[in-house]
């Protein structure tokens, strides 16, 4: 797809020199789709989250960028894809707190409240890919939601 | 009154975030984006100077520092508390509104970590003593 933020990108990552690469990139694509600055960082800030778990946990991966349009309103699409060990209790793993490495356990439940669309499909041995979307101009998602 | 304290050079791979000394105070200045390395390395580091140095207290600041995600804020809240284990408190300096607003949302309120608006607010903080304010700061109750 092409818009006038750019076209699909897949970004790797295998290093937090990657991550680093992951958080500079989905800024640009955000500044460039017209979000504003708070919604910048919190879209920046949920990839570099997501990005470290597809690292720490799925063993490295890939991200996919994809700039969306709904009825006029810009909107922009993460997809993490690791090949890792997957999750076995999703919803164990959603969870504030829940961590099985580094860090504060805020990755993925974190992550989830901080954009408009959540998603998560994960197996042991499948792997794991987490689908995050974000639209410029619309409000946050009630606490009650997330 | 500026000096550097000494330490081990890095490596050519990672970054390095260079710890000046104010008197007692040791004042970090975080820059843009960090590598995960480069942050580990600032905590050693920081451990490391406390210790040599005798500071009572230590400055962040991250006014240019526009992302601070969990595993930054595990850091910071890990530097403040091991500064505390030294004897030193340590106060973080200039957050970014948006960054603000997000860390709540992560969940992440960093309640071990003292804050300040401006580096002179918390120099007056730490030493209690009040500082000059640079103009156009927004230091209050300077005399």
């Amino acid at each position: 797809m092409d818009t006038a933020a750019g076209a699909q990108a897949r970004l790797p990552i295998r290093s937090d020199m990657d991550l680093m690469w992951v958080r500079q990139h989905v800024r640009q694509m955000a500044a460039a789709l017209g979000f504003g600055l708070v919604d910048q960082t919190k879209l920046v800030t949920a990839a570099s989250e997501l990005a470290r778990n597809t690292l720490v946990y799925g063993g490295g991966g890939t991200m996919e960028t994809t700039p969306l349009a709904e009825g006029g309103t810009p909107g922009l699409r993460l997809t993490f894809r690791d090949e890792g060990p997957g999750i076995a209790d999703l919803e164990q793993a959603l969870q504030d707190g829940f961590t099985s490495g580094e860090g504060l356990g805020m990755g993925l439940g974190g992550a989830r409240r901080l954009v408009h669309e959540f998603a998560i499909e994960s197996s042991p041995g499948a792997g794991t890919t987490v689908r995050v979307t974000s639209w410029v101009g619309r409000p946050p998602l009630r606490r009650e939601e997330v | 009154m500026n000096e550097a304290v000494p330490w081990p050079l890095p490596g050519p791979a990672t970054g390095h975030v260079p710890v000046l000394r104010l008197g007692d105070v040791l004042l970090v200045t975080l820059q843009g984006d960090l590598y995960d390395s480069t942050a580990e390395q600032l905590q050693r580091d920081l451990a490391e100077a406390i210790a040599r140095s005798g500071a009572a207290g230590v400055v962040i600041d991250v006014s240019g520092v526009d992302v601070v995600d969990s595993f930054l804020g595990r850091i910071l809240a890990e530097i403040a508390g091991q500064a505390r284990l030294l004897a030193a408190r340590t106060v973080l300096v200039g957050m970014r509104p948006a960054v603000a607003i997000t860390l709540v949302e992560l969940g992440l309120t960093l309640p071990g970590l003292r804050t300040a608006l401006s580096t002179e607010a918390a120099m007056e903080l730490l030493t209690g003593r009040a500082w000059p304010a640079r103009s156009g700061g927004r230091h209050r109750g300077s005399p």
